[in-house]
């Protein structure tokens, strides 16, 4: 780049620059300092007066029962999502990418749905299985006779959450998986046609192997997405019932913030939140840098 | 029936569940995704005592008009605000987001490809590093910040911290860097300054990546949640999706489901119809922000 032209000006750039640095220093660095600077204080909510603690807030968090609950039920949250959304759309995505009749019908019915919210999904599936007048939950007490209450039982509240969450995610990971199979040369398919290779061996020894980017890309991004962005779900579906036992890390961020007025230990918990991020972006990264020496 | 005739006969109908087996596959994947969808349009279609004597009827019922104007015009017992105003909020918040998004990133990636200043580096490394920071990790704080400014309440309040994107300016950037230079050098020689090329030369080649950015932008301006939640407590400022939590709020018997099934379908309908008539913008733009 050193060679290429540029434009000469001392000032300019700084202008042009201004507006997002701006934004970017009030709006994410000072309330990302502020959160690491909260997590050393405790602060009575009313009064305002901080008296530092150290790190206990955050050694409070790692012996807290409720704490590593939450981190664990987040984490097969988001293990659950990934894979099912995963799995589910890389089969839609290969059978759209055949060279059928319709396929750019069944291409626009299955990315649409990209555009619905979160909260939309969580409404949605709220109100199928709702136990008194939900249409699905009808159909599981009465011609099923499960005892439908997923507000009482932890294991029907995960099903619900995770179903609603993948749902909503399928359509993200279709576009992608549609994107990277159309990206895999059709020479190398034939051609390993024509040496013998049948549908099922084409994909795993060729067609899996040349996605792997699309497929590392994707797992990472549902996992932020099952981890950071399902907040509306579990708002709207559960608010973390039964007890709190469906209330994933964000959700706990939240309440105990907003709702409980808990400043230090939200901030200590936003602070291990951000650098799960962070982990998760440079692991991205680095693996995208290795990739494009591939 | 000859033994050739019986493994045609058979190789043929293999054939044949070959050819269809796709399209059942995807038929049965877009009755997933519609279904609950059709579920939801029934229940807008009928009225509270119908949805609440459970099992509904599942067909179109005949109060579809009457729920939406309702709806529209009026919201719910416990939740005053009419859609048609929380579709405006929405709307504003949106396009701000798009918007400013752009508008801010394009003018960023122009000058860190187009200029050589000291603090380049730095200025690009600052935006990389939000892509660490959503509004997700840092709520309570950001709260403070917005509360301080005095911009609970206000589309200022909803807009501003959602307009950094270091996705816009990556791509931007990525498309900055593909443009031959002689063209800004030319531009330079035949006396134009550096915003008279950004404004009748540059943005006008930068249209596709622009209007792949406006689709996934707005889409994700409209379905902002979290955000709009904690800072908005007047129901003059609240979007659809608030909205939609706040007609949901209450013990069961008193929801009335067929406005807020109403408020839900239309809800959608606006980052839809985007996607739709986007479609092929949309997905560019996805599949090569992202990578």
């Amino acid at each position: 780049m050193a060679k290429q032209y540029e434009f000469k000006a001392p000032v300019l750039p700084y202008i042009l620059v201004l507006p997002q640095m701006v934004i970017v220093f009030i709006f994410f660095f000072w309330p990302a300092a502020q959160a690491v600077l909260q997590s050393f204080y405790l602060q009575d909510p009313f009064g305002g007066k901080m008296i530092f603690v150290g790190f206990q807030n955050y050694s409070k968090l790692l012996v807290d029962p409720d704490y590593w609950q939450s981190f664990s039920v987040s984490t097969a949250f988001a293990l659950c999502i990934t894979i099912s959304a995963m799995t589910i759309a890389l089969f839609l995505a290969i059978q759209a990418n055949k060279k059928i009749r319709f396929a750019s019908f069944y291409k626009t019915m299955l990315v649409w749905p990209y555009a619905v919210s979160t909260l939309v999904a969580g409404v949605i599936w709220l109100f199928l299985f709702n136990p008194n007048v939900g249409v699905i939950a009808y159909v599981l007490k009465h011609t099923f006779h499960v005892d439908w209450q997923y507000l009482l039982h932890f294991d029907q509240a995960f099903f619900l959450l995770t179903m609603a969450a993948s749902w909503k995610q399928l359509a993200y990971n279709f576009v992608f998986f549609l994107a990277g199979l159309q990206s895999v040369p059709a020479t190398l398919i034939e051609a390993a046609a024509i040496d013998g290779a049948g549908a099922t061996k084409r994909f795993w020894k060729i067609i899996f192997p040349l996605l792997s980017p699309t497929t590392f890309y994707l797992l990472v991004m549902n996992l932020v997405y099952g981890f950071f962005e399902t907040f509306p779900i579990v708002h709207s579906i559960t608010q973390g019932a039964p007890g709190k036992s469906t209330g994933i890390l964000v959700y706990k961020v939240w309440r105990d913030g907003v709702i409980n007025l808990d400043l230090g230990s939200s901030a200590a918990q936003s602070v291990i939140l951000m650098l799960m991020v962070i982990i998760l972006t440079i692991f991205q990264f680095r693996f995208i840098e290795r990739r494009v020496t591939y | 029936m000859t033994a050739q005739q019986r493994i045609d006969r058979a190789a043929h109908r293999a054939k044949a569940i070959r050819r269809l087996f796709p399209h059942v596959m995807l038929w049965i994947g877009i009755a997933i995704i519609v279904f609950p969808i059709y579920f939801i349009f029934s229940a807008s279609s009928h009225t509270s005592a119908e949805i609440q004597a459970a099992p509904m009827p599942l067909g179109i019922g005949p109060h579809l008009i009457e729920n939406y104007r309702q709806a529209l015009f009026e919201g719910t017992k416990n939740m005053g605000t009419p859609v048609l105003v929380m579709m405006k909020n929405s709307l504003i918040m949106a396009l701000g987001i798009s918007v400013g998004k752009i508008v801010v990133s394009l003018l960023a990636a122009f000058a860190i490809v187009f200029f050589n200043f000291p603090l380049r580096n730095f200025c690009f490394w600052s935006i990389f590093i939000t892509l660490m920071l959503p509004v997700e990790v840092r709520i309570m704080p950001t709260y403070k910040v917005i509360s301080d400014l005095g911009m609970l309440n206000s589309y200022a309040g909803l807009i501003l911290p959602m307009i950094v994107s270091a996705t816009a300016v990556f791509l931007f950037r990525q498309f900055f860097m593909s443009i031959p230079r002689e063209i800004a050098e030319a531009s330079q020689i035949d006396g134009a300054t550096p915003m008279q090329f950004f404004r009748h030369i540059l943005t006008p080649m930068t249209r596709t990546p622009i209007a792949a950015m406006f689709v996934i932008q707005f889409i994700y301006g409209w379905n902002q949640y979290l955000w709009p939640l904690l800072i908005t407590t007047k129901p003059e400022f609240y979007t659809l999706l608030i909205g939609i939590n706040r007609m949901m709020s209450g013990a069961d018997v008193q929801i009335e489901w067929q406005i807020a099934m109403a408020t839900t379908l239309l809800a959608m309908l606006p980052p839809v119809v985007v996607v739709v008539v986007m479609q092929k913008q949309f997905i560019a733009g996805m599949t090569e922000t992202e990578k």
